[in-house]
Order: structure tokens, then sequence, then C-alpha cells
């Protein structure tokens, strides 16, 4: 089934979380898809405890502060949100709408597109060595999507991280798990550990420290990973190969759709904040134009003039009234109602 | 004061450093091709760097926030350093490193 809105939000970070506040201050209701399993973007994934000094009246706010409080902003509005996936198709329609595909295939159409995907999607940091692509999905794996492949197998996990411990302690049950990470202390939940050091002394894992240096395909279907600690040498021949090292950021799909780009930013003008594709804006840290500062503030700047330009497309009829929300009853009146 | 930086095909670059800004800044501002994604907050690991050995005891040494970061870099050495982390100051003229595959 389809599902209609007005415009389609393309990150739900601090800018696209502002942004249904702009265009919600117009009657412009939104989805907002996110590739993260939470809402707030970079804010709540790499810096929720970090202090902000930037935001105009807030002398200091952390990451998740700020999310929450624009979370709250923007509810009035009834913004409808798809986590953890990625958009990964859109179409022009006939009637000059958007169609939009996710990854998890959910279809949603709309008049207008807004991208505040900041630096990009979050996906899993590859491991830098030439030559592995081939590997990649296939012996090494970044997520695990199907447990049940890795039944009985000889499974080397890497990283000192939540999803290292998590997946070593779950695949314990089922595989022949070597942990590996480059230091003896770990940056994860207290429970994890200690059930991995358990499961270490049951000799149901093995835990070793050491990094990877190299990985060399083998005929029999396996893979060699070559490690040190050190100045030694140790090497694994394993079926599967699970490096955790943490999420980075990716442009994505969206370098594909025609947009006029500028070293991975997308280029806008400054009145409307629109790509050089009509109805589609980009808003926030994933933009650029002469003068660009990549700060919040801005992003919520941009959203607040997209917002005006979207009406046009929206409401193509009617005449935009400019309005305050100090004065106007009827913003008033959305606003606080519950 | 100058920089001394080795990108990752082995070129070495001269940079102007200031007794201001982080290490990172410095890098990103002469348009190497450093990722710094989370902007300098110790958030991420994309400005990791290898300082030259004979440098490390003269710069501040890592904290747990940092040592803990580079636990999501790539071939971590003794001398590895999220180059965020760095307070560059007049001492640090002539400092040399690399940067970290990526």
């Amino acid at each position: 089934m389809i599902k209609k809105t007005d415009v389609i939000i393309i990150g739900a970070g601090p800018v696209g979380l502002f942004a249904i506040f702009e265009l919600g201050l117009l009657n412009i209701s939104c989805h907002v898809i996110d590739n993260l399993d939470k809402l707030g973007g970079q804010c709540a994934e790499l810096y929720p405890e970090k202090p902000i000094y930037d935001i105009p009246s807030r002398v200091s706010i952390s990451g998740q502060e700020l999310i929450n409080d624009l979370l709250a902003q923007a509810k009035p509005f009834k913004p409808v949100y798809h986590l953890s996936q990625q958009v990964k198709k859109i179409e022009k329609l006939e009637s000059n709408e958007w169609l939009v595909e996710t990854s998890l295939n959910i279809t949603i159409q709309a008049k207008c597109i807004v991208i505040a995907a900041g630096a990009g999607s979050f996906v899993p940091r590859r491991i830098p060595i030439k030559d592995i692509d081939s590997l990649e999905d296939k012996n090494i794996l970044y997520a695990v999507r199907n447990k049940s492949i890795l039944e009985g197998k000889d499974i080397l996990i890497v990283g000192g991280g939540d999803s290292a411990l998590d997946w070593t302690n779950e695949l314990s049950k089922i595989s022949n798990v070597t942990l590996m990470h480059r230091r003896k202390e770990f940056k994860a939940a207290p429970d994890s550990l200690s059930k991995m050091h358990k499961l270490e002394k049951h000799k149901k894992i093995y835990f070793l420290l050491g990094q990877i240096q190299n990985i060399e395909a083998l005929n029999n279907g396996k893979i060699k990973v070559i490690t040190k600690n050190n100045e030694e040498t140790k090497n694994f021949e394993v079926d599967y190969l699970l490096p955790f090292f943490g999420l980075k950021m990716e442009l994505g799909p969206i370098a594909n759709w025609g947009l006029n780009l500028d070293q991975n930013l997308i280029k806008v003008d400054t009145e409307k904040f629109e790509t050089s594709v009509p109805s589609i804006f980009a808003i926030g840290d994933i933009n650029t134009y002469p003068g660009k500062l990549k700060l919040i503030l801005s992003g919520f700047h941009e959203a607040a003039l997209m917002a005006q330009e979207c009406f046009k497309y929206c409401f193509p009829d009617k005449k935009n009234i400019f309005r305050y929300t100090t004065s106007s009853k009827e913003l008033q009146k959305k606003l606080t109602s519950t | 004061m100058k920089i001394t930086v080795t990108d990752r095909d082995g070129n070495k670059q001269i940079l102007e450093g200031d007794s201001n800004s982080t290490l990172m800044e410095i890098i990103r501002d002469d348009g190497i091709d450093i990722e710094a994604a989370c902007g300098g907050c110790c958030a991420c690991a994309t400005c990791h760097v290898y300082v030259d050995n004979k440098w490390l005891n003269k710069i501040d040494p890592k904290d747990d926030d940092e040592e803990s970061m580079l636990d999501q870099a790539f071939d971590v050495r003794i001398n590895s350093r999220l180059s965020c982390q760095i307070n560059l100051s007049d001492e640090l003229d002539g400092l040399e490193l690399e940067l970290a595959p990526e």
C-alpha cells in the first residue's frame, strides 16, 4: 500500500526534526526516514552526552537533550517516522509527485523531498585493506542478517564495543567463536563483558589480543586472517570474519539521483535551498553553497526558508500568509493541542 | 610553527600550524583528505594519525575517551593518536606525523 504525505524528509537529525516543525506551521505534513534505529542522527548516535554551546538561547545543551526538545517541538504536527531503513529509490510520477521506496519496501508518495541527511547515512566501517571487496558480504560480514548461515562455522569476531561482545556471546551458542581486540579493556555494557569472560573461562569462546593485518582468500572457501599483537603474528583460517569497528557515514544512493553535487555535498540556492532537481530540497550539513557553515543553527534557518518554497508545491492555489507564532491564534491552537 | 604531514600515498606536505588549533583542524583546513566526521569531539576515529616517535613524549598523553575511540580505528600502533585531541603549542613546532589508513 502506498502511503501519502506532503513532504518526505530524509534524515532524522536535528535539522530534519526542525524541518517537521517549520513545515507543520504551514500545514504541511511529513514522513521522516532514517537509516539508524533511533531518532536524532549524529547528535544521538555520536555525541548524546557531549555539550553543544552554540544553539541560540541554550547556554549548554547535550546532543540528546537537543533531540528530545526538537521531538517535543515537532510532536503537535504528528510526523510519521520510518526508522532502520534507507531510501532505496525515488521516482517522479506523471502528477509531478515523488514515489519513494525504502530498503524495508515501504512506499511513500509526496509532493516534495527534503534531504536532511547530514554527512550521509550511518553504515558499518569497512576494513581498509585493498582487494578484499570480493570477500565482503561473503566471508567478511559487517552485520549479521541471517544467523543460521553461521551455525557450526569457525568465526573470528573483531572489536571492543557492544556489537562485538553481543555477537560473541550470541554466536557462542551455535558457532566456534574467537574474539579479538587490540587491548584488554572493552567499551561495552558491563553485563555483556562479564558474560564474555565467563564464556572464555569455560572455553566456550577464545579471546586474544591483536589486530587484523591482512586477509587472503583460500581455495577451500575459507579465508586466512593474518593478525598481529605487538610483534607476534598469528594466522587464522576461518569461515567468517565479523569486524565491528563502529559506524561511518556515506552519501549512499543519494549520489545517484541526478542532483548537482560538489565533493559529495548537494548544491542548493540560498533562497529556497532547492537542489538542481525541482521539488527536491537539501538542508543542513549535506548541502553546500557559497559561505556555507556546517552548524545546526544554519540548518534551522535553511529549514524555515525551504518550508516557504515547499508550500508552493503543496498548495499551488493557496496564498501563504506569513504569521508569527506569538500572534497567530491558529498557530497557537495547533501548537498547544495534544 | 610548521607541521609535516605524510599522506596515505607517502607525499609529504608542510603545513603552517597555529597554537590555538588542534592538529586535526590544521590538517582538515589545508584540504588534506582527513574525514574527521564528528567535527573534533572525540566521537569517531576518522582523524587517526601516527605521530613520529620522537614527538610522542612532547604531546599530552591520551585520555580514556581517546583510547576507547581508537578501538574503532584500524592498525592502531603505539604512536596512534586522534588528531582532534592534540592541541598545538609552540613546543610542537616541527611536529611530524603520518595519516593512518582509511
